[in-house]
């Protein structure tokens, strides 16, 4: 086979040579009906597989995640739910499209109920199509990916990402997507090479088929030569050394006129503070706790949380480790939890106003948390507040749990309780929030004050975080914090970015950011570069 | 066989109505029973397999509504006595862990 070149755009940096893994549910109807009988049995078969991998998730599952396993094994089993597929195998249509129709029927009809609870089954039935489909294509729904596997899709979730072991290599490379979604920043994370928007058409690529990619050029190679995988290793460990370069990342941040800056990591995954050292880094200034949640068999319990903040707290040796709750909606779907299909979901029910909707799930993180508090320096971070309100009403739940914890003798201490910063709204009229601590979310602020999505590569150019708008609510929130003592720092993928760090210590007047881990070096550099003390660059 | 017929009603008395949780229980219990179930919602509703969840599901049924049950079969007055307590008593024991599973769903 020939080599062949694409070229898309840019999402994360990085090389990666493995087999390709078309992503499934990208993938239009490939199979076609003609044996009726093979057919039918070969749904019976796959319905039979995924009521089997469903029952080996329940005997893991237990509590509110078991029941909703329960739920679905139940629906599988039941042969009314596949009549309709069956009788459409009859006449004539393929299996897997037959399964679709039936199950989209049921999805739609769920969907289409006033009844808040049973629309959300709606998200069920699509874990139940989605998985027989998987099997019907001969894989697994959550099979484990070649070594190094090249997935190649329409778009990606955040879950599928989180669920994948990057620790082998591999990259991403995806027709549609963009550069500011939340997986191009949980690629840019952990150093997964990632292109978006790569003209490429999924019906004519086959998993298994040999690829490389390099993130920085944005290119894709199907069937690379051996000449070009050659040329790609020379480049890629030339860059890791440039990267790695000078030992200064273990030195504390300080611009040229001697302003020290505090540089916190972001932290997506338990996963990665195995590879990683906080020594270089002031604390943790953002772990998030999507990771925990995105199991697809109900919340994790309290032990759970408890034992993955404590070790968050414990590696970060007495340093800050910043935890957000939940922040679940929009591009960050959870079955079960969040609604599905919004009309807008970026102005939906997400981050802490889910949790709030949903108090039962909301107070477990937060007990779990006083708990991990009392082995390390654990805050507590509240994403997409937009109104006072939001924060009082998380600040009485955390008191309330702390309060039930001390009355039931158990070792906690209450955190103190910060506000993330990403809505206009709350930008804005800042000296309201009776906040401990602010951190700018760049990335959600920037989509809101431009009226962008970030998950729009038509309107990436309007979604800048270097636009003197956004820089100047930036500028609002830092000031209102230095006047009232408070700290304050930013944990988008801006500060992360060498060519911001200028911009944002001056315009924007913070001390403090908060970046993915594999940007330490650059960035301190760059922070090296700045004189603050003249007036302009 | 020796078939027999048998009816009953009961009112959903537990908060949430006949959502996921109550409909495995009811479709699991009546499974135990050798005749054939059926079930409807209120006095219109149209009669469906109450061994079926897909079926059970369909009727959205929330609280108060009053289930019709009916049966034909050899163990059909068991199966009515069964089911009807398990609809009365609101799905039984386990009802708080019910109702958390339904709302982290909502």
């Amino acid at each position: 086979m020939d080599e062949r070149r694409l070229i898309g755009k840019r999402a994360a940096a990085g090389y990666a040579a493995g087999p390709v893994a078309v992503l499934l549910h990208a993938v239009a109807a490939a199979r076609t009906g003609g044996d009726r009988d093979a057919e039918a049995k070969a749904l019976k078969a796959a319905i039979a597989a995924a009521a089997e991998d469903l029952s080996q998730l329940a005997a893991r599952a237990e509590g509110a995640g078991a029941d909703i396993i329960a739920f679905q094994i139940a629906m599988l089993e039941d042969e009314s739910l596949a009549e309709p597929a069956f009788a459409d195998i009859e006449s004539g249509l393929g299996a897997d499209e037959s399964w679709r129709r039936a199950l989209d029927q049921q999805i739609s009809d769920y969907e289409s109920t006033s009844d808040h609870l049973f629309r959300a089954r709606a998200s069920d039935l699509s874990d139940i199509r989605d998985r027989v489909l998987a099997a019907l294509n001969g894989t697994k729904a959550d099979a484990p990916l070649p070594e190094g596997a090249i997935l190649v899709g329409e778009d990606l979730t955040p879950s599928r990402f989180l669920s994948t072991d990057w620790s082998r290599g591999g990259g991403i490379v995806l027709t549609r997507g963009s550069a500011s979604s939340h997986v191009a920043t949980l690629a840019r994370s952990q150093g997964v090479p990632m292109i978006i928007g790569v003209p490429l058409d999924l019906r004519n690529i086959e998993s298994g088929t040999r690829a490389a990619i390099d993130g920085e050029n944005a290119t894709l190679w199907l069937n690379p030569a051996p000449t070009t995988l050659r040329a790609l290793s020379a480049r890629t460990s030339a860059a890791v050394t440039l990267r790695n370069g000078g030992g200064r990342e273990l030195l504390p941040a300080a611009t040229a006129d001697g302003t020290p800056i505090a540089v916190y990591a972001n932290i997506s995954d338990l996963s990665e503070i195995e590879r990683m050292d906080i020594a270089g880094f002031d604390g943790v200034g953002l772990a998030r706790t999507e990771f925990l949640f995105g199991h697809g068999s109900g919340p994790p319990g309290e032990e759970e949380q408890y034992s993955v903040y404590r070790r968050l707290a414990e590696w970060a040796r007495g340093k800050p480790v910043t935890i957000r709750t939940l922040d679940a909606g929009a591009d960050k779907p959870i079955a079960g939890l969040t609604l599905p299909h919004e009309s807008n979901p970026f102005l939906g029910l997400r981050g802490v106003r889910l949790s709030l909707a949903h108090p039962e799930v909301f107070r477990v993180q937060l007990r779990a948390l006083c708990r991990a508090a009392a082995h390390g320096a654990i805050e507590i971070m509240l994403p997409m507040v937009t109104v006072p309100s939001e924060l009082q009403l998380a600040r009485r739940f955390l008191r309330e749990e702390a309060h039930a914890l001390r009355a039931a003798g158990a070792a906690y201490r209450e955190p103190s309780l910060g506000v993330m910063i990403e809505v206009p709204a709350a930008a804005i009229s800042i000296d309201r929030f009776d906040a401990d601590f602010f951190s700018i979310g760049s990335n959600d602020l920037t989509q809101y004050v431009m009226a962008a999505a970030r998950d729009n590569g038509a309107v990436a150019d309007l979604n800048d975080p270097a636009d003197p708008a956004v820089l100047s609510l930036v500028a609002r929130v830092t000031a209102h914090a230095k006047a009232t003592g408070r700290k304050a720092s930013l944990c988008g993928d801006a500060g992360g970015e060498p060519k911001y760090v200028e911009l944002l210590l001056r315009d924007g007047g913070l001390r403090a950011l908060s970046i993915a881990p594999a940007a330490l070096g650059p960035i301190k550099r760059a922070i090296a570069e700045v004189d603050l003390k003249r007036s302009e660059p | 066989m020796d078939d027999k017929f048998a009816t009953c009603s009961a009112t959903l008395t537990n908060a949430l109505g006949l959502h996921a949780r109550p409909s495995v229980k009811l479709t699991r219990l009546a499974k135990t029973f050798a005749s054939n179930i059926e079930m409807a919602a209120g006095t219109e509703g149209l009669w469906i397999d109450a061994k079926s969840i897909v079926k059970v599901m369909a009727v959205k049924a929330a609280k108060g509504v009053t289930l019709r049950l009916r049966a034909n079969g050899p163990d059909a007055a068991e199966a009515m006595a069964a089911l009807r307590a398990l609809v009365a008593e609101g799905f039984a024991d386990d009802e708080g862990l019910s109702e958390r599973a339904e709302s982290l769903g909502g």
